[in-house]
């Protein structure tokens, strides 16, 4: 097809033509689909009265669909799932070090709300402390 | 997935061949994009870290409720989801580019260009009039006993608790919020904001060479394929901008 000048590239995309549309135009009602429910979800949590922890569930279905457009968007629109298995591999497991990043940092955001609530209720004051401490008027709980 | 290049007699790495059956220039595009995924994903769960941080987090369906010409009517969700899916829509008249540009098709490629392009340039002036609504809007929050009227900017952020009521004659009147917010918000849909900005640049230089034949004097539409990935790639990362100071 197009690989006029290249013999070192054998690699053919979508060879039919029509069958190819007719995936983009399942892919993109997939896609608005899968968005029209985020925001249905999104706009319930806001309307109606509901539990923190249900909404705490609704919002990590909300995350799982947002995964599921982001592996339609590459793995059809951006022809990575037409590629061959190890070039596939060499993008998604280095994205796997995000499962880490995002459990970790957020680990350590709630850990430090947590020390400074805990820390505004004692009574110790903070020029008390070793000589390394901050100045006190740093301090505000 | 692959079709017949994966048989077991083809020798991949005994010369001859390109490394994974692709072209360089793709596999490299390929490769900046998970660069610049990362860069993203630090900057998004940094903004997590420090709202999870926070006692206060404003809610982003008081902060995003206004919609253009609707003056003040209260539509949550509803002008980033009109953004949302223009850009969604761009992304599918760029695969359409992609696949005219398979078939050499240069009339298909030269028409969805086009649209892909009106596609960024409107998501640009949706985020160019957020921003403004935000800036220079006026909201009355009581700053050391007094009533001002500040708009939400990287230094300021009129979005916290409410007041006391009796602070203000009971009037609801609410306080300053923290001002990561501003600076996050302001910050990394401004950095997203500029990547669109530069595909869409990238786009009208790849409408030109298009329109010029070059790449019909080259005999293949390979560059179309890659300032794609680009595009598709700012689509994904709105995706999750979208999802994180929007709906969650």
């Amino acid at each position: 097809m197009e690989h006029t000048n290249n013999s070192e590239i054998t690699f053919h995309h979508e060879a039919g033509g029509d069958e190819f549309i007719k995936k983009v135009i399942k892919t993109t009602i997939l896609l608005s689909v899968i968005t029209i429910i985020e925001l249905g979800l999104g706009l319930a949590m806001y309307a109606f009265p509901m539990a923190e922890t249900f909404k705490l569930f609704l919002k990590g279905v909300i995350v799982i669909l947002s995964l599921a457009k982001a592996f339609y968007i590459v793995g059809i629109f951006m022809h990575l799932g037409d590629e061959l298995k190890n070039l596939i591999m060499t993008i998604c497991v280095p994205l796997v070090l995000f499962v880490w990043f995002i459990a970790a940092f957020l680990m350590d955001g709630n850990s430090w709300k947590n020390l400074r609530n805990s820390r505004g209720k004692s009574i110790v004051p903070v020029e008390q402390t070793a000589p390394a401490a901050q100045p006190a008027s740093a301090e505000k709980h | 997935m692959a079709t017949a290049q994966t048989q077991m007699q083809t020798k991949w790495w005994s010369g001859g061949k390109s490394p994974f059956n692709v072209e360089y220039g793709k596999l490299m595009m390929w490769y900046f994009l998970m660069s610049d995924a990362f860069t993203f994903g630090a900057f998004l769960i940094s903004y997590g870290t420090i709202r999870f941080s926070q006692n206060y987090w404003p809610d982003p369906n008081q902060v995003f409720n206004a919609f253009p010409l609707a003056g003040h009517a209260n539509l949550p969700l509803a002008f980033v989801s009109l953004m949302t899916f223009i850009l969604i829509v761009s992304s599918v008249t760029m695969v359409l580019a992609v696949h005219a540009g398979h078939k050499n098709d240069k009339q298909g490629v030269i028409k969805w260009m086009i649209w892909t392009v009106i596609g960024g340039i409107a998501f640009l002036s949706c985020q160019a009039w957020e921003w403004a609504h935000l800036i220079t809007g006026e909201h009355a929050v009581l700053i050391n006993g007094e009533l001002t009227n500040i708009g939400t900017t990287v230094t300021k952020n009129p979005w916290g608790p409410a007041a006391d009521l009796a602070s203000h004659e009971g009037h609801h009147v609410g306080t300053p919020g923290p001002v990561a917010f501003g600076g996050y918000f302001f910050g990394i849909t401004g950095f997203h904001g500029f990547h669109v900005l530069s595909g869409v640049v990238i786009n009208i230089v790849m409408l030109i060479m298009a329109i010029n034949g070059t790449f019909e004097r080259k005999g293949h539409y390979w560059m179309i394929e890659k300032a794609g990935l680009y595009w598709h790639f700012v689509d994904l990362v709105w995706v999750f901008v979208f999802l994180c100071f929007y709906l969650i």
